[in-house]
């Protein structure tokens, strides 16, 4: 990216710097110079000549020089200044006899960075997600990238929210299996529920109860009954004709306990129903170009663990 | 040079004091007006939208800039944690700068893409929702309130004569743009773009 930087000034410019700063310098020594002095031999004996002709009752000032201590933190300011310009870049154009730059160092850091992770992570990369998700050391690891990237919306404990699809379950939109995970992570996924508002309120009501009664709830039979001949021209398409919906386009199943868009205290009916009215669009950013591929490839190991976690009971 | 003739002559120490104060910025800021670094736009950097420039303006009022710093630092911990460091030409149209000095939430200079826009939404209306730890404040009011655009041309008008390219057309319809919609869409399209510009930086 160094392309990024072009920091080099025109070349008045790099001369009015070196001018401003040369000049400012000899200004700063004139002053110190000026203000050496000679040394009184005691406080209370002064050189002659040497009161500043101030004289109140008989009382003199005498002009002594500072403290020498004083003096010399100033000689040594000037003299840290010029080594620092000889050595770092601040004269103009000047890069200085290190050569040392903020972007050489990041870069060294990033060098020295992928150096020390890089093998650890090809290590990974080539075990398969199975296998790699029963790895403690690569899950402690991969564990940290969840909570960085991931636990912002899918939570800490990966148990999802209103919106956010709860990752420690066996229900998947998209599949579960090392594959679909890596494709989630690697590309994101865009989930788009249509508004059926147009249909208009009965309409939305039977496919309600159609709903509801494809996951055995509480519903109104005949109002469920009707719903099903909608359902069967609209919804069919994408959560299939036993409502269990379908990985490829990430339609959710319909017919179990799992409600991805609920807000607290909602009911389900009422979920639902705000489901069909307004439509829903879920958005999995894809995350590849954030953490890289073999990041990547770790987190989707960590999300593969989460189901031992709740086998284990741990 | 005695002391004396400076502390009783005014309009020389007046002169001297001025030198004094004013080498360091003659030096460390003026060169930078012609520096290319800073004066010229990344590639495919383009204006805020009207909407986008009315988010920037919410985001001014409610003082995110307070809390959130839009400036990643060159060292690696930051890299790994926000993407690329932010270059100056990536923030030319930027009037005032909204870089922050203070970051109690986290840097946002490259947050534009991390999230969509449903979990900007629900965290803007209370933090607590989606982050159960977060001690940002909520901003429900975001939600009902929504822009008139009366302003919004006159803004843009005002970002043009300090060098921000858009085009006429753009301004003449920004009212239209922005008019009736709620502050929350105008936030969150500010957030979803920024740092989006620069290629190859995360």
């Amino acid at each position: 990216m160094s392309d990024l930087w072009d920091n080099a000034l025109p070349g008045f410019w790099s001369i009015w710097v070196i001018a401003l700063t040369l000049i400012t310098l000899v200004l700063v020594v004139w002053v110190v110079a000026a203000n050496a002095g000679r040394d009184a031999k005691s406080d209370d004996e002064a050189p002659a000549g040497s009161t500043t002709g101030h004289e109140v009752d008989g009382i003199e000032e005498f002009d002594n020089p500072m403290p020498r201590w004083w003096f010399y933190l100033f000689v040594a300011t000037v003299v840290f200044t010029l080594g620092y310009l000889a050595l770092y870049p601040g004269l103009g154009n000047f890069k200085g006899l290190l050569g040392w730059s903020q972007q050489a160092q990041w870069e060294e850091e990033m060098a020295a960075a992928e150096a020390r992770f890089g093998p650890v992570l090809d290590r990974y990369n080539d075990v398969p997600i199975p296998e790699l998700a029963r790895d403690d050391q690569a899950m402690q690891i991969a564990g940290r990238l969840f909570a960085n990237n991931c636990a912002v919306c899918h939570g800490v404990g990966a148990q999802g929210g209103d919106g956010f699809p709860n990752l420690t379950d066996d229900d998947w939109l998209y599949g579960g299996e090392p594959e679909a995970l890596l494709t989630t992570l690697t590309q994101g996924r865009r989930g788009v529920m249509p508004a059926w508002a147009h249909l208009g309120e009965e309409a939305i009501e039977e496919l309600t109860q159609h709903v509801l009664a494809l996951s055995n709830r509480e519903h109104d039979a005949a109002r469920a009954q009707s719903g099903a001949q909608r359902y069967a021209s609209f919804c069919v398409a994408c959560h299939g004709a036993d409502g269990t919906g379908n990985l490829a386009l990430g339609a959710p199943n319909l017919t179990n306990d799992i409600w991805l868009y609920r807000a607290p205290n909602q009911s389900v009916a009422d979920a639902i129903r705000q489901s069909l009215t307004e439509g829903r669009s879920g958005v999995m950013p894809a995350q590849a170009p954030f953490i890289g591929e073999a990041r990547v490839h770790l987190v989707a190991a960590y999300v593969y663990s989460l189901r031992f976690k709740n086998a284990d009971g741990d | 040079m005695k002391h004396e003739l400076v502390e009783k002559n005014a309009g020389l120490l007046g002169a001297l004091i001025l030198v004094a104060i004013s080498f360091g910025g003659l030096a460390e800021i003026v060169p930078l007006f012609f520096q290319k670094d800073v004066t010229e736009p990344v590639e495919g950097l383009t204006p805020l939208t009207a909407l986008e420039l009315e988010g920037r303006d919410i985001y001014r009022r409610e003082g995110c800039v307070g809390c959130h710093s839009q400036m990643i630092r060159p060292f690696r911990a930051e890299t790994e944690r926000y993407g690329h460091y932010s270059v100056a030409g990536e923030g030319l149209y930027e009037h005032n700068f909204l870089w922050g000095s203070k970051r109690t939430g986290p840097d946002l200079a490259r947050v534009g893409g991390r999230y969509s826009d449903a979990w900007h939404r629900a965290h803007l209306y209370n933090p607590r929702d989606v982050v159960p730890e977060s001690i940002m404040p909520a901003y429900p009011w975001l939600f009902e309130r929504e822009l008139d655009g009366a302003a919004t041309p006159a803004k843009m008008r005002a970002l043009k004569r300090l060098g921000v390219p858009y085009a006429d057309e753009q301004i003449d319809g920004a009212r239209e743009a922005v008019e009736g919609t709620p502050e929350i869409t105008a936030l969150v399209a500010y957030l979803q773009q920024l740092g989006t510009v620069l290629e190859g930086t995360r």
